[in-house]
């Protein structure tokens, strides 16, 4: 406290941190200033620009702004002196006089409508000026600079906690003007659509579109995004059981921070394709691979059943083919986008009530090599740090990742800690948004990760930049690694890799000499016939140079889905109970036979591709599959839906009819994210409750109560009475969830795990002191190079490449349906480089082939500067153009994740005259 | 969309009303611009402080700076588009041509519609010059562009016509030279074989020590010649005690209207202030010395840049690197936080105080910033002792100033009087009276925002300080006469114009203040009380000297000439 600095604030006898403004001491003491260009929220900075906030300091000629002024010790400063107040009243006079009238305004709740009036403002005697005309060329937002201040809170938002940098301040004086990049419409310009600037907004100059603002909500509700695995915390704003906008919240991962998908992705709840009856297959309705139903009308194929008639359909077929076949003729995939809780009966139901392992979700086709190599070495599968660390990291890598897609709000804070100082090095064959933030942007050959890391650990060593210290006290193996690594030398992997071999022994030395380092990585890195080499690599640069345990150093998988971490804790895995317990260990296997009552399976279950293998080979017959889609999502998609088809009973509970519907016998009308509540694990390890914020629609049921009614049909005799009852028996067979429980989830909203104990939020950064393996010790794995399964050659020259977009969630079963992101990315584009069109007489926007061995997919050409020479990229989200016709299925042999990231294709133009009529 | 084989692609769940781009978000960058921005750039640095001097090879090459150009630059720098964008369009000598829209015509005429240059002929020259000079040339009105004792001014490309008429300009505009001309001055060699840059060596082999010099100037009392008068002296030691590395900053904008001394100084003498500049980089230990030099003033960069490769060659500037910076046309870049914020390749836009730039200044170092004709009497202070600048002085002041006359009087120029002179004494000793024809009806001792007084009050002492009680002061001591031919509340209605196209737009009360008063002000009948408010409000609660400043002239019509108000 004696740090503390003592002033007057009214005469009133006030101390402020080293740290507080005077508005900050005010408001603390109860006084309200007025205030429009500043805001409180996290992650703005006070600029001082609107002179709303002015008081009097003694001693000074003029007045000062609050917001940004320190006080200093004996200070005697006035608020309520009238020389303030009438310097903030003719600030607001000036202000209103060239605003829209009050019963015209934009948002008439706005910050500054609200403070005219506690400052009894009516109007102003001065002229108006022109008022500029709207801009209302983007489907998301309206720009209204008639009710503009020029306060730049909107240009902070984009430029200093976004960091998407679109917003600027153009011209001078009277003349200022908030434009997008060259004052383009908005529509036009590189907006990725966050909003920020929207929820920034004092005026209501930045809106949501179609005058939804205008409206006033009937609740909030706080919850979470359903998108990726960042795990933004969330506001709904809701009226007549809709969601008029979505308020970013200030959550321990994302500080009120959203992205497109976050704000603006909701409407799919309503949409007209929303399954709201059971829907039992028409006697005689064929099942193939190549069948096309339209999901506005399932009649064709399929007839509207009661609940009661589904449920024992579906719940006698699964119990038929147990009986008759035996339980591994069964299968059950789970979800990533449904709640811990739903996670967690639906793999109980698989293993106790089925009475196999068979149980899997998409973390098999995200990171489940990640996971295989990070237990394998560090014996925890989840991440070491929270992607917050970066605040504290002097140099970061993120490899393999395209994080301003796939991942937004987390990139927001690797941006600003790049402009912070830090030194980002972005390693990934392809650029992104992220690469012009980087200090070193290594656009390295697809598929050479290996060699390239190995070459980074190579003169780690050779530099004798490891920390002898770390390596002696934590880590086994080294001497291993180290004679491994004597073949790696960056002149050798240079030409492999196609880095310079300068650049690899810069980039080493910088992560080598760091005080803090932390490493992010993605599906680049995971999915590959070496994905799990492709970890070990990463797991040992941080090992062997002591960057784990400490503030800003780390191994961060950025996981993909929502709820990818929970589904994964809570044992919606082939080979493992909750909380990564082996089912193939007796003793374990005992303990869960005796928790649940029922027999277990000894043997792990297969994973995602083996079921699908296994169902095409007639050895998996029935199967129950929960919010997945892995008629989309999985690679060989001819493959994937003929073993679909060739099933004798398929139970799928969705929201849609998907591609995977397409193939059920009996298909179960899910709800939404929106409609349950339930918790979801992110990325972080930060356990979060969701809400429920819409009524589902009529003849929708909950979730966890489908689950159990299938449980109770085959026989098991649950009694759940909802998601806190599963939280609750989660809790006495996950040790991770200790001190956690569903009352203090809803009054806090998050938790990280481990917490030690109630009043503990839990530890951000984990293994300050060794590793829960065998040895403690983390195990330092040495990796060869694995060339991809297939490669380029005459026939099928390029490579592709697949993956996300950031308008786009996955296969696209809720975004497509999503009208803002549906309009932003509306069709099936292929990403290649510009040279590369050119070369081949493709303009952007042409038709084109794409083909490869599985298949061929016609879509359009999307010119784009970050896709190197060579490569094509696709996105999987389209149902029109499934890039995964044509991945291969090639597994890497540990995590058994699919080569997405790298196969053999051709493309080619396509010159069909009814395309040219267009 | 067929596949081959004609079988139709399946259905997709989104409604399609809309295509797709078929580019990245946004404005591409061309193959052609890109190379063209390459070559133009060639090996420069592409850090974004340099985004100025690069936005100025553009126009200067192009003649424009075509939307083409400018994402091509911003890719090169790595730059966000709307960074380059916001700072292209904040600085008025830069044309921003966007796709579809016509370059400005090849050659620009700018005709000087400051007050001085307003009353002695400009309106004119606007009026009649856009018909007369035809296609082909652009006419816009511009700022001071400090050539006040000969006005009015013109500037043809990079030409100045003084003492300018239709006909003048016409013929320059026809002539095939628009490079600025060069006036004849004192060289390196010159100056070194009259003794110059022997202070600086003996500061720089040690026979004069930091502290003694220091406390010469502070003994001196030589305070910033800039405008705010803060002594000169007090300011090293300050910067000094900060912690390295610390920076420097000449102030070369003078844009005050009616200034016309630091010109005057840098075409004539221009090592004089460079000898300043490199004993107070020597004295703060700065291993970098910005100049920052308003665009208005092309024949002194032309001078500079050879004189520095001289100094350099020389050897002279390696402790302390002189580093050239063009202004863009801002007055406010002559505020010392906006200049700072430009030389760091941004927006002129001021930066709150505290803390100031001698703590925290460019690229948050601390920086010691000095006016030119500032360190222009550094040498002859320390060669000839304090006594020769302090024993000037008159009425009970000490020093001198170097007046900027203009206006009404019979010889305008530089005069450089001692400090405390009267407007009476300076108008007959120096200025050879009024001129013919007029008489002494008011004066506005320190250019456009130091108010203005009428001649009843020109016996009072001219200097830092004793203005301040009649709404004035004298900042870089421009002094311009009115006389009884001249309409006062026109001439506050210009002033206040001039600010309200050089407010940077960052705060309220001067963004909104000065564009309401100029709409109230150009009403026959002035709403008084409320001009009284606003100005109360601007003065107090503008961020920085501009909108503080911006009322003075106004509150001047109201308080010395309530006759122009009836």
């Amino acid at each position: 406290m004696s740090d503390d600095i003592r002033f007057t604030l009214d005469g009133r006898a006030v101390s402020a941190a080293p740290d507080e403004t005077i508005w900050q001491v005010a408001r603390r003491e109860g006084i309200d200033i007025p205030h429009l260009c500043y805001t409180p929220e996290p992650g703005y900075r006070a600029d001082g620009n609107c002179r709303a906030c002015m008081v009097e300091i003694e001693g000074e000629r003029v007045l000062a702004a609050s917001c940004i002024r320190k006080p200093a010790e004996g200070m005697e400063v006035r608020v309520s002196v009238e020389r303030a107040v009438r310097a903030r009243d003719m600030v607001m006079e000036l202000l209103l006089a060239d605003q829209p009238p009050t019963e015209s305004s934009h948002d008439p709740s706005c910050e500054l409508w609200d403070w005219a009036e506690r400052m009894d403002r009516t109007g102003s005697r001065f002229p108006a000026r022109q008022s500029p005309s709207p801009d209302l060329s983007h489907t998301a937002m309206a720009v209204n600079l008639d009710a503009c201040i020029h306060c730049t809170r909107c240009v902070r938002a984009c430029r200093e906690v976004q960091v998407n940098d679109v917003i600027g301040m153009a011209g001078r004086g009277a003349r200022n003007k908030i434009v997008f990049d060259f004052d383009d419409p908005m529509g036009e310009s590189t907006c990725v659509a966050c909003g920020e600037c929207v929820q920034a907004c004092p005026t209501g100059a930045l809106m949501p579109a179609r005058e939804v603002g205008k409206e006033e909500p009937a609740k909030q509700v706080d919850s979470v995004c359903p998108y990726c695995g960042v795990g933004c915390q969330l506001t709904f704003n809701v009226k007549d059981n809709r969601i008029l906008w979505v308020d970013g919240r200030d959550g321990p991962a994302n500080h009120g921070r959203l992205c497109v998908k976050g704000r603006f992705g909701f409407d799919y709840v309503s949409h007209p394709h929303r399954l709201a009856t059971p829907l039992i297959r028409l006697e005689g309705a064929a099942k193939s691979a190549d069948i096309d139903i339209d999901p506005a009308n399932p009649f064709t194929h399929f007839r509207e059943a009661t609940w009661d008639e589904a449920l024992d359909r579906a719940a006698e077929g699964l119990a038929r083919i147990r009986d008759d076949h035996g339980a591994g003729a069964l299968a059950g995939f789970g979800s990533a986008k449904g709640s811990n809780e739903e996670a967690y009966l639906f793999q109980k139901l698989v293993r106790a009530g089925f009475g196999t392992n068979n149980v899997d979700h998409c973390t098999r086709l995200c990171h489940a090599s990640s996971v295989a190599a990070l237990l394998e070495c560090i014996g925890s599968g989840a991440v070491t740090a929270s992607f917050n660390q970066v605040e504290h990291s002097d140099v970061i890598i993120v490899i393999g990742a395209q994080p301003t897609a796939n991942h937004p709000v987390a990139a927001t804070f690797f941006k600003n800690a790049a402009k912070r100082g830090a030194k980002l090095i972005v390693i990934d064959p392809r650029g992104s948004a992220l690469s012009r933030h980087a200090s070193h942007f290594l656009q390295f050959k697809p598929g050479t990760d290996v060699a390239l890391l190995n070459a980074l650990m190579h003169v780690i060593v050779e530099d004798e930049l490891y920390d002898r210290q770390y390596v002696h006290a934590h880590t086994e193996g080294f001497e291993q690694l180290k004679a491994h690594l004597a073949d790696y030398s960056p002149e050798e992997m240079g030409p492999v890799c196609g880095i310079e071999p300068d650049v690899l022994r810069q980039v080493a030395r910088i992560y080598g000499r760091a005080e803090a380092a932390i490493i992010f990585w993605g599906m680049g890195i995971s999915q590959h016939i070496h994905g799990t080499d492709n970890a070990r690599c990463l797991i040992s640069l941080a090992l062997m140079a002591g960057q784990v345990g400490r503030p800003g150093t780390g191994l961060h998988p950025l996981r993909g889905q929502n709820n990818v971490q929970g589904a994964s804790d809570a044992g919606l895995i082939p080979m493992m109970y909750p909380d990564y317990q082996r089912v193939t260990d007796p003793t374990l296997r005992a303990q869960f036979s005796e928790f649940w009552s029922a027999e277990l399976d000894p043997d792990a279950g297969l994973t995602v591709v083996e079921v699908m293998n296994a169902a095409h080979e007639g050895k998996v017959r029935g199967m129950y599959i929960m919010g997945e889609n892995p008629a989309m999502s999985d690679p060989n998609l001819t493959h994937v839906r003929e073993a679909l088809a060739s099933l004798d009973h398929l139970v799928v509970q969705e929201l849609f009819l998907t591609e995977t519907a397409w193939h059920a016998d009996v298909v179960l009308p899910a709800s939404a994210w929106p409609e349950k509540d339930g918790t979801v694990t992110n990325t972080n390890r930060q356990v979060q409750m969701g809400r429920i914020a819409l009524d589902a629609p009529e003849g929708v049921e909950q979730d966890w109560w489908i689950i159990q009614e299938i449980a109770r049909r085959i026989g098991l005799d649950w009694n759940y009475s909802g998601p806190a009852d599963v939280f609750a028996e989660m809790t006495g067979c996950m040790p991770s969830l200790d001190n956690i429980n569903w009352e203090r989830l809803r009054r806090e909203s998050a938790v990280t795990y481990p917490s030690t104990g109630e009043d503990d939020p839990g530890r951000d950064v984990i293994f300050e002191d060794g590793y829960p393996t065998p040895s403690k010790r983390g195990k330092l794995v040495p990796a060869g190079i694995v060339p991809p399964d297939e490669s380029p050659d005459d026939e099928f020259p390029m490579v592709l490449t697949t993956g996300r977009m950031l308008e786009h969630w996955h296969t696209g079963a809720m975004t497509r349906r999503a009208s803002v992101l549906d309009d932003l990315e509306p069709e099936a584009v292929a990403h290649l480089a510009p040279a590369e069109l050119e070369r081949m007489a493709i303009e952007p926007g042409a038709p084109i082939t794409v083909e490869t061995r599985r298949g061929a997919i016609a879509l359009r050409a999307r010119a784009d500067a970050g896709v190197p020479a060579g490569v094509v990229f696709i996105p999987f989200c389209f149902a029109e153009a499934a890039s995964n016709m044509l991945t291969n299925p090639a597994l890497d042999p540990f995590g058994k994740i699919p080569e997405f990231k790298y196969c053999a294709a051709r493309v080619s133009a396509v010159n069909a005259p009814a395309e040219a009529a267009e | 969309m067929a596949l081959p084989g004609g079988n139709q692609a399946p259905r997709h769940p989104g409604r399609g009303r809309r295509k797709a781009r078929y580019t990245e978000k946004g404005r591409q960058v061309s193959p052609a611009a890109r190379d063209e921005i390459r070559a133009l750039l060639g090996d420069e640095p592409r850090r974004p402080d340099l985004l100025i001097e690069h936005l100025h090879r553009i126009q200067d090459r192009y003649g424009c700076l075509s939307a083409g150009h400018l994402a091509a630059l911003a890719a090169e720098m790595r730059l966000a588009m709307a960074e380059v964008y916001e700072v292209a369009t904040f600085y008025a000598h830069f044309d921003v041509v966007m796709e579809g829209e016509s370059p400005p015509p090849p050659l620009t005429v700018r005709v000087c519609d400051s007050l001085t240059c307003e009353c002695l002929g400009a309106p004119a020259l606007l009026d009649a010059l856009p018909a007369a000079a035809g296609e082909g040339v652009r006419v816009v009105r511009a700022p001071c562009m400090g050539r006040c004792e000969e006005a009015p001014v013109a500037e043809v490309g990079h030409r100045h016509v003084t003492n300018a008429t239709v006909e003048s300009i016409l013929a320059c505009i026809e002539g095939a030279e628009h490079a600025p001309v060069i006036p004849s001055y004192v060289d390196f060699d010159a100056y070194v074989a009259g003794g110059g840059y022997r202070v600086l060596e003996e500061c720089l082999s040690g026979a004069r020590q930091v502290g003694d010099v220091i406390a010469a100037l502070e003994e001196s009392g030589l305070k910033g010649k800039g405008g705010a008068g803060f002594p000169t002296g007090r300011k090293w030691r300050f910067v000094r005690a900060e912690a390295g590395p610390r920076l420097m900053a000449v102030n070369a904008d003078e844009g005050e209207p009616g200034t016309i001394k630091d010109r005057v100084y840098m075409e004539t003498d221009p090592h004089r202030f460079l000898e300043g500049s490199l004993i107070a980089g020597w004295a703060v230990e700065a291993a970098e010395c910005y100049i920052y030099l308003r665009d208005e003033y092309p024949g002194i960069r032309e001078i500079l840049l050879d004189e520095i490769a001289r100094l350099d060659a020389a050897g002279m500037t390696a402790r302390t690197r002189l580093i050239l910076r063009r202004g863009a046309g801002a007055y406010i870049c002559g505020e010392e936080s906006a200049m700072l914020e430009s030389i760091e390749g941004k927006r002129g836009e001021p930066r709150h105080k505290p803390p100031f730039p001698s703590q925290v200044g460019l690229w948050g170092r601390p920086t010691l910033i000095n006016n030119v004709e500032t360190l222009h009497w550094v040498r002859d202070i320390l060669e000839r002792g304090p006594g020769w600048f302090a024993d000037e002085g008159r009425n009970g002041r000490s020093g001198f100033h170097s007046f900027s006359v203009s206006g009404r009087v019979r010889e305008p120029g530089v005069k450089r009087a001692p400090a405390g002179i009267t407007m009476n004494e300076l108008l007959t000793e120096y200025c050879g009276g009024m001129a013919e024809g007029h008489a002494f009806r008011a004066y506005l001792p320190g250019g456009a925002s130091g108010g203005i007084l009428p001649a009843s009050m020109a016996d009072l002492p001219l200097d830092f300080g004793t203005l301040e009680a009649h709404g004035c002061f004298i900042g870089s001591a421009a002094v311009m006469v009115l006389s009884d031919q001249d309409d006062l509340k026109a001439a506050a209605l210009n002033l206040m114009r001039f600010f309200e196209d050089e407010s940077c737009g960052q705060c309220t009360p001067c963004r909104v203040g000065c564009e309401k008063a100029a709409v109230l002000m150009s009403d026959g009948r002035w709403d008084v009380p409320l001009l009284r408010e606003l100005s109360t409000a601007m003065a107090d609660a503008s961020i920085c000297g501009l909108g503080q400043a911006a009322p003075n002239p106004l509150l001047s019509i109201l308080r010395y000439f309530p006759e122009e108000l009836a």
